[in-house]
């Protein structure tokens, strides 16, 4: 964190203690715990309708939960009303006031605090500086395009030097290439203020190179809390592995069990996977592998990873970079392997005859 | 042009004539000389113009008309605007009623509303005084109010009150700097269709204005009942061009209305 930024503030914590929305009969949200620190970037990853944005709007104040607390800084804000809060929101649609100047649009939270004129107009300019805008705070937001838009939003929304920013998908309307600076712009932004960041969004590409944190939700409950590297390494149940990153299931029969590691037979073979757990000898499960972590047995002199199986390829396409091959097991599972493209590398034709390998490390149980 | 074409061009326009004779006969007549209703008129001056504007008895119902539409406009925009911020926060079985009984003078024909406030004015001694005439006409008038201000509200985003709290501002600084501002326009085309309606109406000034309260429109037809001259005409001609004036001025408002609005949607 860089503390001797110009205007850097601790960042607030915030706790989320079995937070619950109930609408008529559907739990939107559905005992949430989140213990979120200080100047943490936390991303709320999920699908549509899986509670991510009621999380956020019961954090900003706009819906009020059925049940649990919400506390910033150890002090319930529950009872709170949204614009008593002091935290900074950028919404979707940018939400800017149609009517005002970009000016009077970051002004506008100063204006509520009583700030005088001038004062107003330093720190307006000093925002715009901030997103990269200078000398456009008198156009009206019509005027500009949808990434300035965002900026502009940004900028009136951390004018105002909250301790706190919520984030409801707001790069979703701008296209890659600049959803994609945008990205890099706001990881400087939360380095350099040191404020605490929650950031909404459905596209895991975005959570997992923004977020210090994901919470990835599912059916309005937390399905795991965890750094990037470990949601993607160590998926705790099947639907993690699925909704971030590409998956191969493969169901098996537990056989043994050593230390931290179980033995499971899976397509004829003996399989070893890692698993927290202890589940009973005899147990059906699911173990899951990343496509590209699989590889060709005799692509890998030298060292060969402990798990290994007899696939046919049943489909091959070259994909540039790389080359992603169908594979058919022994029982019939369907797998991917994804393999980075070389010149040197021979390619696979369909219905050829492979043995894969991969390590135990990428190998877990869920 | 082709006869496929001509045919329809004459129909269209055959139809464009028949509905605008009348007004064109109206607006002739009152520059006529003679001293009585005559079409075509045997010379053109503006005398009768001369006799309306020399006239208490036309100018006294001119000036009541003028402030009663006034106090209406005031009224009408007020109450409406309310009403229509109110029914918008509605759950939706309660707004639909609520809607229908705001806008039930506008379903109801004229002729039932205008008994019904002749009987209940009359027991309190409303028949025959400005007050009782814009307490009528403010019932008229709310309608247009608040269906020109729930068309306004529907057009905004309600992230923009979301913003505009998260932003710290209380809901009343959110309603008078950012919701009244974005629903100005309809607020505005309201206020000019309370004045038009009030402005215009006949059938409860028939009733209720009595002998106290003579409103324009209502002199106009005590005129055409007792005597015919063209005075009647340049009053008709001085009352379309306010009417134009004003509907235009709506017209414009909603335009600049509809453009904010799908520039909004555009983003």
């Amino acid at each position: 964190m860089n503390g001797t930024a110009p205007g850097s503030i601790r960042g607030a914590s915030v706790l989320l203690a079995d937070l619950e929305k109930k609408y008529d009969r559907t739990n939107a949200v559905d005992g949430v715990s989140l213990d979120i620190r200080s100047g943490e970037f936390l991303t709320l990853l999920g699908p549509s309708g899986s509670g991510k944005t009621t999380t956020l709007m019961m954090i900003a104040g706009f819906e009020t939960p059925t049940a649990g607390d919400i506390a910033i800084d150890g002090q319930s804000v529950v009872a709170m009303p949204p614009y008593r809060r002091n935290i900074g929101m950028v919404f979707q649609n940018y939400a800017l006031f149609p009517h005002l100047t970009v000016e009077e649009n970051i002004g506008f939270p100063l204006k509520q605090r009583g700030v005088p004129k001038a004062e107003r107009a330093k720190l307006v300019g000093e925002a715009l500086e901030l997103v990269q805008l200078p000398g456009y705070g008198g156009r009206h937001p019509r005027q500009l395009s949808g990434g300035q838009q965002q900026r502009v939003a940004l900028a009136r929304a951390i004018v105002f030097k909250p301790r706190l920013l919520l984030m409801d998908e707001p790069l979703g309307a701008l296209d890659k290439q600049l959803r994609e600076n945008l990205q890099l712009e706001m990881r400087r932004l939360h380095a350099d203020l040191g404020i605490t960041f929650i950031y909404v969004t459905h596209d895991q590409e975005e959570a997992l190179t923004m977020s210090d944190r994901i919470a990835v939700m599912n059916d309005g409950k937390v399905a795991q809390v965890g750094r990037p590297e470990d949601l993607y390494d160590r998926p705790c149940n099947r639907f993690v592995a699925g909704f971030i990153g590409e998956s191969n299931f493969l169901p098996a029969i537990v056989r043994s069990l050593e230390d931290d590691i179980v033995v499971a037979e899976c397509e004829g073979v003996l399989v070893r996977a890692l698993c927290p757990a202890r589940p009973a000898t005899g147990t059906q499960v699911t173990l899951t592998t990343r496509p590209e972590r699989l590889r060709f047995a005799d692509t890998l002199n030298g060292h060969a990873p402990q798990n290994r199986m007899s696939v046919t390829v049943t489909e091959a396409v070259f994909a540039g970079e790389r080359c992603r091959y169908m594979l058919r097991a022994a029982d019939g599972t369907s797998m991917v392997l994804k393999e980075p493209s070389s010149a040197a590398i021979r390619r696979r034709n369909v219905g050829e005859q492979a043995e894969i390998a991969w390590s135990v490390a990428d190998t877990i149980l869920v | 042009m082709s006869a496929t074409r001509v045919l329809p061009a004459t129909v269209v326009g055959l139809i464009l004539l028949f509905l605008a004779f009348p007004i064109v006969v109206v607006i002739v007549v009152s520059f006529s000389s003679a001293t009585y209703l005559t079409f075509p008129p045997p010379a053109f001056g503006l005398k009768w113009y001369e006799a309306y504007f020399s006239s208490a008895d036309w100018l006294r119902p001119t000036w009541l008309s003028l402030w009663v539409a006034a106090a209406v406009v005031v009224l009408s925009t007020l109450l409406g605007t309310l009403a229509a911020l109110g029914i918008a926060r509605l759950p939706r079985a309660a707004r639909i009623v609520v809607a229908g009984l705001v806008l039930s003078p506008l379903i109801v024909p004229g002729i039932v509303v205008a008994i019904g406030i002749y009987y209940a004015f009359s027991r309190y001694g409303l028949v025959g005084s400005p007050p009782g005439l814009i307490a009528a006409h403010t019932c008229l008038a709310v309608p247009f109010v608040v269906t020109s201000v729930s068309a306004s509200l529907a057009g905004i985003d309600p992230r923009l009150e979301q913003a505009a709290l998260s932003l710290g501002a209380t809901p009343r600084g959110t309603f008078f700097q950012v919701t009244l501002p974005l629903i100005r326009p309809g607020v505005l085309v309201g206020a000019l269709f309370a004045f038009i309606t009030s402005f215009d109406e006949l059938i409860v000034a028939l009733f209720i204005s009595g002998s106290g309260a003579v409103t324009l429109p209502r002199r106009m037809w005590d005129d055409l009942r007792f005597q015919i001259d063209p005075t009647i005409a340049a009053v008709s001609t001085l009352t379309i061009v306010l009417t134009v004036v004003l509907m235009a001025a709506a017209h414009l408002l909603r335009k600049r209305a509809e453009a904010q609005v799908t520039r909004m949607a555009k983003t």
